[in-house]
């Protein structure tokens, strides 16, 4: 099951005494080695869906096949076993140590004990922990930290697919950040199938490569790339769960890096002040930035230029907020708005790259 | 003056008595210990059973806990009365009765310590493939273990009382101490039973609340700030 896709092949769920079905005739392809998002308001099925993926609940009819084999055929302990399964509440074993947590599937395969601990310590490594955090009990761990423990011990056994389940909705917003972005570089590394439920429309474009936007009843109202659902919704409901600030979410989607900059105005530091007021002139803004050796030295108002001195020899104002390639236009469109000069400074490591303004991004919206 | 002289011919507690006793007095308490041993012993045993039964079929557990909680309420003097005719003045009748009274209490503590397992726990163990048996014995029981010891505690403290009683169908234990002493009016071995008896029960909570302090140290674990 190394390269394990998932497909539901018209798969319904009717839970008993319900007259409408929680999951009604889905079929749905869930590519190997990607994260597939599925997202909807409650009541739309997409927990149902994930839990049917490990057999917790068993489909009323259709079928399921992972890594091309039906899950009806499989034992479902032992299938089980091959899934990584990571849970809102996390469910450590609070009887046990963060080694004893991480090694629990291990353990029920029957690894020996050598094996076992050469992969915990991997583990730990791999999710940002400490290593001598391994012998604490869970309740001794942050939020964060028990869903870094959580998140390995689906890992331990290596397994080809990943569900998760609202993973990050009980840790505070700061660290759910930083556990999206370990988890989108841990990914890039290891190629899962991951199924990722979740209630927020943002994790679900930032963390999946295939966006499922679920209506109640398990109804699929459009299923594409992240891009493609910011881009083009497919119909009036997928509109209005993207919300009023579509245009801000797909700014996220795209990097400082992959749009073109501008030289902005900037001066070299050996220019003098009627240069500067030409650049200021041409770029029509009343302030000037001064470039030396490829750095960037700060920033002049128009009305701080001082007859016969070089630009260099000015006290320049720094450039407070600094974006990189890596960062996005929405956090670059951020660093505009909150700066004097509603421009953000790109740079490229301390070199600087150029600027970005509010037309240049918008531009990216608008075909 | 006669009080005076009664009071030193009649001390509350005759240490002699004590001294020429102390083999009985040791024979006694262990057979005491022995007693509650086999009652919450078996006690336990049964109780656990009944408790999976209960937890496997909901239903069950009304019916478990109105029966268990029937014995209980039953006056042990009257439900001697009532087994000797069949079960005669043994051990088994004396047994019989100390059980019953410690099914309601274990029961009650070892349902109520598996359902105080978080659900989350046991979603996470069920997707990682653990079986129903695995589960119980692995994660759940563990978890459940203070509750349990505190039932246990209970139980314990309860038999140990109620032994001193069995000794008026011809068991042995410290009750023996106090029968004698109450049919002789001589206060020496009443107050060797009774105390002896609290002891008892003091040094076996002791000891269980030890044994629960070394089987659970996670319960011990520090909160994170």
């Amino acid at each position: 099951m190394s390269e394990a896709s998932i497909s539901l092949d018209h798969v319904t769920k009717r839970y008993g005494g319900a007259s409408t079905a929680a999951v009604e005739d889905l079929v749905m392809e869930m590519p190997a080695g990607r994260v597939t998002a599925l997202v909807g308001p409650s009541g739309c099925g997409k927990t149902t869906i994930l839990k049917m993926i490990n057999r917790i609940i068993e489909p009323t009819s259709g079928r399921i096949l992972v890594g091309g084999r039906d899950i009806q055929d499989l034992d479902p302990h032992a299938l089980r076993r091959g899934i990584g399964y990571v849970i809102q509440q996390v469910g450590l074993f609070p009887h046990r140590t963060v080694d004893e947590n991480i090694a629990t599937v291990p353990k029920l395969l029957g690894w020996d004990r050598r094996r076992t601990e050469r992969r915990i310590e991997e583990l730990i490594e791999m999710v940002g922990l400490e290593p001598e955090m391994r012998d604490r009990y869970p309740a001794e761990l942050s939020g964060g930290q028990q869903q870094r423990v959580g998140v390995a011990r689906a890992l331990a056994a290596d397994p080809p697919v990943l569900l998760m389940d609202e993973p990050f909705a009980a840790v505070d917003p700061i660290v759910r950040v930083r556990l999206q972005d370990e988890l989108r570089s841990l990914q890039a590394q290891l190629q899962k199938t991951i199924v990722f439920v979740t209630h927020d429309i943002d994790e679900a474009i930032k963390l999946g490569d295939q966006v499922a936007i679920l209506d109640v009843g398990g109804a699929l109202r459009q299923y594409a790339p992240p891009e493609e659902v910011l881009g083009k919704p497919a119909n009036a409901f997928v509109e209005e769960f993207l919300g009023k600030e579509r245009g801000l979410r797909r700014l996220s989607l795209i990097a400082v890096g992959d749009v073109s900059l501008e030289d902005g105005p900037t001066v070299s530091s050996d220019a003098g002040p009627a240069e500067a007021r030409e650049v200021m002139a041409r770029e029509g803004v009343d302030w000037v930035a001064v470039v030396r050796d490829g750095e960037l030295r700060g920033w002049v108002w128009e009305s701080e230029l001082e007859p016969g001195r070089k630009m260099g020899d000015l006290a320049a104002r720094p450039f407070l907020v600094r974006v990189t390639a890596d960062n996005t236009l929405r956090e670059a469109l951020d660093a505009i708005v909150t700066s004097h000069n509603q421009v953000a400074v790109v740079y490229d490591g301390d070199r600087y790259a150029g600027m970005l303004t509010l037309d240049r991004i918008s531009e990216n919206l608008v075909p | 003056m006669p009080q005076r002289a009664f009071l030193a011919t009649e001390p509350l507690i005759r240490w002699g008595w004590i001294w020429d006793h102390l083999e009985e007095i040791r024979t006694q308490t262990v057979e005491h210990f022995i007693l509650t041993g086999i009652a919450v012993g078996i006690g336990f045993a049964i109780a656990m059973g009944l408790s999976i039964v209960a937890l496997r079929f909901r239903r069950t557990y009304g019916p478990v806990t109105w029966v268990t909680g029937v014995l209980y309420t039953i006056p042990s003097l009257a439900l001697f009365a009532f087994l000797v005719p069949y079960t005669g003045l043994s051990t088994l009748t004396a047994e019989i009765g100390l059980v019953s009274y410690t099914l309601l209490i274990l029961v009650r503590n070892i349902v109520a310590g598996i359902d105080g397992v978080s659900p989350a726990v046991r979603e996470a163990a069920v997707g990682m493939g653990y079986g129903r048996a695995r589960l119980f014995l692995e994660i759940e029981l563990p978890l459940a273990l203070p509750v349990i010891v505190a039932g246990l505690r209970i139980a314990t403290i309860t038999v140990v009382g109620l032994v001193t009683i069995t000794s008026i169908i011809g068991q042995g234990g410290l009750g023996l101490f106090i029968l004698d002493g109450l049919r002789r009016d001589f206060y020496t071995p009443l107050i060797v039973g009774s105390v002896l008896s609290v002891v008892l029960a003091v040094v076996i909570d002791v000891a269980l609340a030890g044994l629960e302090w070394l089987l659970s140290p996670w319960s011990r674990a520090r909160t994170a700030g």
